[in-house]
């Protein structure tokens, strides 16, 4: 039975039409393993033999891993955290909704940073996800969980949310593929809001095949989300071996101009562009000249908009209330009546007891940034920084088909080692962050294994191939080359 | 000084909640009067990753306003987040618009546009308690089935300069908006709200003193007592020496007076953000048309029509054209072609139907329009135009046409058929009006003694005597020239 958590969810999916291996037997071999969760990755499991609702589709009623920021309708839906701990949403989010009516059941609901804030996953309103090649280390973040049961063999695939690396940092981290498609590729409704201007849905897949089969069930205009328009053409499944007539980019500002990217990262990424060169494809030096301000701009934008999106966890309507304060009437003077006293005091302690540090952090900047006086200063300068950044993507385009970096500049790093450190954690998402607030897609690979700067046992690093907006059928066919050439078959040793 | 004495400047705020099926960004129906909380969903309730969509109705609707204001249209117009907590703004923020609204620059009548705005209402709180609000509320309910109702909002400049001036100006825009069928603009149930920015300066002083804002003005009557009591306490604390200090005051409706509301409440920095949910609304040629093509006549319009067309008097013209509901009435009177001139129903209902109602209502004084909607009374408008006929035809007595009407506000009918049956057709035999006249000049003497001698004043007893007998179906003319005939007096 072990044989089939081997397989990619497209060669299982094979065998199952085939006739080989038998639908439920599949999933209940993934129900069996995700019971036996020793990584935190899970926050819900089904049952071994639930339906959950999958449709007729070619995915085969097979069994897929959903971060808990997707609200599924019925089951507790957490965003990683505690102030909507005991929350079933009313309805289904589209993404999750497709993936069901192509055919597929939803095997668990995974561990991820409170409200996807955060690069390790320690931000998790229920406990850390561990790493399943060295349990003393972080999967990353936000979507850990989900990353962590897809190399952990606790998922075949799965699917999470990236808004500044939250899918391509994790994937890196724990050696799996994890694609950020463009913004506007897959509807976002349902998807539990952090910066709503670059959220987005993707997989997290053994290899890029899979990734491509997830994306061509999830994507598609939705009338329910206006920001959503689809992917002219769909999405075809990547058959490419060779990149004969491709010119890739290797920006300069995330690579050898960047600091803080660890030797052995390096060392694996040269090695890849070394594959990339090998399979016909011209490589360059390029520039993305403002991209060195991407995480300050990322940092002012995503929590202005998190404090926003944020406001509706208020005690009223659903998920957790704290009482007001027994002396609330009074205790808050200027000028407040007392009703007004008391429903004060119970958002605020509903608030200071729902959210983690985090969260608050990022409300509080997000807050000061909005400010009377002081929104030009942030919120507008951070949006002209951004446009400055798509154009350097736009101009890098017109010479380049590709671009390639590393997707973090560290391997795994170790739980707690950058937990009192919020400046350090944010350049987790150095290379990751002018994507996503370009809104153009990226895909991490496993690039191959190098040993941490802090020592130890070697650990996956990542290398991250970036396309033109809705390029994404392209952008798979050329990582579907790449992840043939370089052949990264390594699989976490610590897993039972 | 009194308050006369100072320039007075005011600028109103409305709300006009849009009668669409459907609310401003999700698919709930509209209610008003449901029971509370039954049309809600995920999107309305701002349930976690719930998106906003954008209503087409209500583009297009405010569309129509903005060109009824003769604005520009904006041709990418942004919406907003404006946050701030509380129970009845369930996503913590309303979407509104901010730095490019919808349109801009426009007019009526006499008072600019400043801008013309989409947004979502609140949802509705109940304060259980005695006063109603929330200062000394037991505890509070929330009513989702209002959240996400569309609203567009209309900015005037500063252009009004009296409280009167302020009341038939809302009344002018009511109308322009009711006309456009595009809401109840009901101000009883809140589907028009307006709100009154008032200030004072000294005469010939350039800059504006500074204002004070009026809420919850539910009547056009309130509006103008709100406005004015307003002006006379800025008279009084610039008489006093003292300063006006901008601040936003809650009239009271019960005893017409303004309780300023605590600073705290609404000392709001509102951290505008442009909304990532939602695209820029650009509204497309084919949508300028729909909405440039779905406007009716318009009040302006009309009172012209009215004049030149119609040949009624200015005064009748513009007092049908501006309001909507008599407008309307008449419209339908018209049109029911009875034969009588417009220009006759024009006089029946602006002034003889519209004073039986304003007797017939004088209880209800503060009710939406100061007096009763004539649509809503027993009076059709084809009743109505039939009695105008019947009037012209000189089938009755303009003092039976009175007695007919009082009895269709009391009752209802049809006017030809009330004369029927209380016999009241004007007396067309003149042989039988003649033996009544004989009659009467005899039961007079003295008055007919005075007419012979030359007094055609004098005539009015005899005149009297006729009409009690013949209950006034005789025609007034008509018994005067018998008279003269009988006493040589011509």
């Amino acid at each position: 039975m072990s044989d089939v958590l081997e397989l990619t969810a497209a060669q299982a999916l094979e065998r199952i039409s085939a006739g080989e291996i038998s639908a439920d037997e599949y999933f209940d071999a993934y129900a069996a393993r995700a019971a036996a969760d020793d990584l935190g990755a899970y926050l819900w499991r089904a049952e071994a033999g639930s339906p959950n609702g999958a449709g007729d589709g070619p995915l085969s009623r097979a069994p897929i891993a959903v971060k808990d920021i997707f609200c599924t309708e019925g089951i507790e839906t957490t965003a990683g955290s505690r102030i909507l701990e005991g929350y079933r949403p009313p309805y289904t989010a589209t993404a999750v909704r497709r993936l069901s009516e192509a055919g597929a059941r939803i095997l668990g609901k995974t561990n991820m940073d409170e409200f996807a804030m955060g690069s390790s996953n320690e931000n998790s309103g229920y406990g850390p996800v561990r790493n399943p090649w060295d349990p003393e280390r972080v999967p990353g973040g936000s979507s850990g969980g989900s990353a962590a049961a897809v190399a952990g063999r606790l998922a075949p695939w799965a699917i999470g949310t990236d808004t500044g690396g939250s899918i391509r940092q994790p994937a890196s981290l724990c050696g799996v593929v994890g694609l950020k498609p463009t913004y506007g590729a897959i509807s976002r409704y349902g998807m539990i809001a952090f910066a709503s201007s670059l959220d987005q849905c993707g997989p997290l897949t053994r290899d890029v095949t899979d990734a491509a089969i997830l994306m061509r069930a999830m994507e598609g205009r939705d009338r329910c989300d206006s920001t959503s328009v689809g992917i002219d053409g769909g999405v075809s499944l990547p058959s490419r071996t060779d990149l004969k007539g491709l010119r890739f980019g290797v920006p300069r500002e995330l690579t050898a101009d960047a600091q803080g990217i660890e030797a052995g990262v390096t060392e694996v990424f040269e090695r890849a562009v070394d594959r990339i060169r090998d399979l016909g494809a011209e490589v360059d030096e390029c520039e993305l000249p403002h991209s060195s301000h991407g995480i300050s701009a990322y940092y002012v934008l995503a929590p202005a908009e998190a404090s926003a999106n944020l406001a509706r966890y208020d005690g009223v309507r659903y998920g957790m209330r704290s009482a007001a304060a027994a002396d609330a009437e009074g205790g808050l003077g200027d000028g407040i009546a007392p009703a007004e006293a008391d429903l004060v005091s119970m958002y605020e302690r509903t608030r200071a007891a729902g959210f983690g540090p985090e969260v608050k952090r990022r409300i509080m900047l997000g807050t000061y940034a909005l400010s009377s006086g002081y929104y030009e200063a942030y919120y507008g300068r951070a949006q002209r920084v951004r446009t400055k950044i798509a154009q350097d993507f736009a101009a890098a385009f017109e010479r380049f088909d590709y671009l390639v970096t590393p997707t973090s500049p560290t391997v795994a790093f170790k739980l707690g080692a950058r937990a009192e450190n919020p400046l350090a954690m944010y350049m987790s998402d150095y290379c990751t962050v002018p994507m996503s607030l370009a809104g153009v897609p990226a895909i991490s690979i496993p690039g191959g294994l190098a040993a941490p700067d802090d020592g130890g046992p070697e650990l996956p690093v990542g290398l991250q191939i970036v396309a033109p907006a809705f390029g994404e059928s392209g952008l798979l066919d050329a990582a579907h080359a790449i992840e043939g050439a370089i052949g990264f078959d390594s699989a976490p040793g610590s897993r039972s | 000084m009194p308050p006369n004495e100072y320039e007075v400047v005011i600028g109103l705020e409305i709300h006009v909640q849009l009668s669409t099926e459907t609310k401003m960004f999700c698919g709930c129906s509209l209610s008003f009067g449901d029971e509370p909380n039954v049309h809600t969903c995920p999107v309305c309730l701002a349930h976690p990753g719930s998106l906003p969509t954008v209503n087409e109705r209500a583009v297009d609707y405010a569309l129509q306003i903005a060109m009824a204001l003769e604005c520009d249209v904006a041709a990418r117009s942004i919406f907003h987040r404006k946050n701030y907590f509380y129970p009845d703004n369930p996503k913590g923020y309303q979407i509104s618009q901010y730095d490019i609204p919808l349109a801009t620059a426009g007019t009526l009548g006499d008072v600019r546009i400043h801008r013309v705005h989409l947004e979502e209402d609140a949802a509705k709180m109940i304060h259980v308690g005695q006063s109603g609000r929330i200062h000394g509320s037991a505890h509070s309910l929330v009513d989702f089935n209002r959240a996400g109702t569309p609203l567009v909002e209309i900015v005037t400049e500063p252009d009004l300069r009296s409280p009167e001036q302020a009341r038939e100006w809302a009344q002018l825009l009511r109308t322009t908006v009711k006309q456009l069928g595009v809401s109840d603009v009901n101000m009883e149930e809140g589907s028009l709200r307006v709100d009154a920015n008032v200030s004072v300066r000294p005469p010939g002083q350039e800059e504006l003193g500074t204002k004070t804002e009026l809420k919850n003005m539910n009547s056009f009557r309130f509006l103008e007592r709100g406005i004015a009591a307003e002006l006379e306490r800025q008279a009084a604390v610039l008489d006093d020496g003292g300063e006006v200090v901008q601040e936003t005051f809650h009239f009271d409706p019960r005893t017409g007076s303004l309780t300023p509301l605590r600073s705290k409440e609404f000392a709001h920095d509102y951290r505008y953000l442009p909304e990532p949910d939602l695209v820029p609304l650009a509204p497309t040629e084919g949508m300028l048309d729909e909405a440039r093509g779905a406007l009716p006549e318009l009040p302006a319009r009309r009172r012209e029509r009215y004049q030149t067309e119609l040949g009624l008097p200015e005064v009748t013209a513009r007092q049908l054209a501006f309001d909507a509901e008599l407008g309307e009435y008449f419209e339908r009177a018209l049109q029911t072609g009875d034969g009588a001139e417009p220009k006759t129903i024009a006089i029946w209902v602006t002034g003889e139907l519209v004073a039986k109602l304003r007797e017939a209502h004088r209880s209800d004084e503060d009710s939406e329009r100061g007096e009763a909607d004539p649509a809503a009374s027993k009076v059709t408008p084809q009743a109505l135009a039939a009695l105008a006929g019947m009037v012209e035809a000189k089938r009755v007595t303009t003092g039976v046409a009175r007695q007919v009407l009082a009895t269709l506000v009391a009752e209802g009918g049809d006017p030809a058929a009330i004369v029927e049956r209380e016999g009241l057709a004007q007396m067309s035999d003149s042989g039988e009006l003649e033996g009544i006249v004989a009659a009467a000049i005899e039961a007079e003497p003295a008055a007919a003694e005075k007419v012979r001698a030359g007094n055609p004043k004098a005539i009015g007893p005899i005149v009297g005597a006729v009409m009690r007998e013949t209950k006034g179906r005789a025609d007034g003319g008509e018994v005067t020239r018998l008279i003269h005939e009988r006493l040589g007096s011509d």
